[in-house]
């Protein structure tokens, strides 16, 4: 995988993102490091999405800054990869979609196969693997997506409420695909509204509010006890911005 | 009747290679222009869109100018031939072909931008994506420049000439016989000329629905 060391950590150091004449992230400064699952958690509105897509590079922050540690811009983007709330995916079947990205990778083209293989039967979508990718449920959808990513191989795993349009089954495999590759190494940032979702797949929690990092703290002190009056409304389901 | 016949047949090869002529410039055109970033593009985009309202005769006009004796390419003898009512139609529907396909490539992208740039696809690559995941709708686009293919007359007439054998077509001859005269000829042409274009709008419509009930 990685060369030479990790690419992370990401530190984001001041950063602002306006859109609209309106602040969408404002003034946001963290590390992320390797190790823990990081839960970006917040409601709607709070900008998490922007937030991802900042991280991940398909948007440009207005001021501040977003640093990998490693400095070659290829090596950061190989290494990381994004499901995104609503999979996109090409009208082909399931395993042409993963050889697809594969490809875009420039994985040799005699690997593709197998490494394309064994991230559907991670998934647990083998057997499906000729099947056209946008006739399959919208669970298997996003597990799908999740295939894609992860036969990338990325150091980084970018989720952006990978969950928020699945039923409950759905959302039971699609964490405990997240789960997987959290144990087998890969560095998961997901984004979620959802409490119980955090608590189950993260580590750390970043809670954001209103585009500011308001709270960064571990799983249990963060819902054991929160710190900073929004992150206790939000964890006892008040809305005191309402 | 054998002359009905052969007008029917050369109506059809004429348009259906205009056709295809338009597609093999005007899809990977109208895609390029939807994915790429370039000074001039809106003004091209609104050019393209404005000449989809061209009219036949002055399409017809400008290639009969090109194409007579003393024309640029008068040499090549072209004029009042079949070759040169594929060039006028091609004309024609390039614009139709192109500003249709630009907007689905363009409609698509939208969906399909952040996903393309995260796998790593810029450019020509997420171009030949989008055009091969939409091909389904890009049939409509080609109909539609099929359409005005087979229906349009101020063209071909111009640079056909309207010649018995050569290069008479439905259009040209419902023009002719209805100046003649001959209504029930001109009429029963007509009845071939819109069933034959349902019969192609259909066909290509189950095969789009087939399409998109096989891969979503």
């Amino acid at each position: 995988m990685a060369a030479s060391g990790s690419i992370l950590p990401l530190s984001l150091r001041g950063v602002r993102f306006a859109a609209g004449g309106r602040n969408i992230i404002d003034g946001m400064s963290a590390t992320i490091g390797a190790g823990p699952a990081t839960i970006i958690l917040g409601a709607n509105g709070a900008g998490k999405s922007v937030l991802m897509r900042l991280m991940h590079g398909l948007l440009q922050p207005t001021s501040g800054e977003i640093a990998w540690r490693a400095q070659d811009a290829e090596r950061v983007r190989r290494g990381q990869a994004m499901v995104f709330q609503r999979p996109v995916l090409l009208r082909r079947s399931a395993l042409a979609n993963i050889l697809y990205a594969l490809e875009l990778a420039r994985v040799p083209a005699a690997e593709c196969a197998r490494q394309a293989m064994d991230a559907l039967r991670e998934v647990g979508l083998a057997d499906v693997a000729h099947r056209p990718a946008r006739v399959l449920s919208g669970g298997e959808q996003q597990r799908l997506a999740l295939a894609r990513a992860w036969a990338l191989h990325p150091e980084v795993l970018f989720l952006d409420e990978p969950t928020a349009n699945l039923d409950p089954g759905a959302t039971r495999e699609i964490e405990s695909v997240i789960k997987a590759f959290d144990a087998s190494g890969t560095k998961i940032v997901m984004s979620t509204h959802n409490l119980g979702q955090a608590r189950r797949l993260g580590d750390e929690v970043l809670f954001i509010h209103q585009g500011r990092l308001v709270e960064s703290a571990p799983v249990d002190a963060f819902f054991g006890e929160p710190a900073s009056a929004e992150a206790a409304a939000f964890v006892k389901g008040e809305l005191p911005w309402v | 009747m054998d002359t009905l016949g052969q007008i029917v047949a050369l109506s059809l090869a004429v348009s259906l290679s205009a056709v295809l002529l338009a597609a093999l410039i005007g899809l990977p055109l109208g895609a390029a222009i939807a994915v790429g970033r370039f000074p001039g593009r809106r003004a091209l985009i609104v050019l393209l869109n404005a000449l989809m309202g061209l009219p036949p005769v002055v399409v017809g006009l400008l290639v009969y100018l090109l194409l007579s004796r003393a024309g640029p390419l008068g040499e090549m003898g072209l004029l009042f031939t079949p070759p040169a009512m594929v060039i006028a139609q091609t004309l024609l529907v390039l614009p139709i072909i192109a500003a249709l396909c630009r907007q689905s490539v363009e409609d698509a992208w939208v969906e399909y931008e952040e996903q393309l740039r995260s796998l790593g696809a810029h450019g020509l690559r997420a171009a030949v994506t989008l055009v091969w995941d939409i091909r389904f709708s890009l049939v409509t686009v080609v109909l539609a420049g099929l359409g005005r293919a087979l229906a349009e007359v101020g063209a071909v007439i111009i640079v056909g000439g309207n010649i018995d054998g050569v290069t008479r077509v439905m259009t040209t001859t419902i023009a002719l016989e209805t100046s003649k005269g001959d209504l029930p000829l001109a009429l029963s042409l007509g009845f071939i000329l819109i069933s034959l274009v349902i019969l192609l709008n259909a066909a290509a419509h189950l095969i789009k629905e087939a399409a998109q009930r096989r891969y979503g």
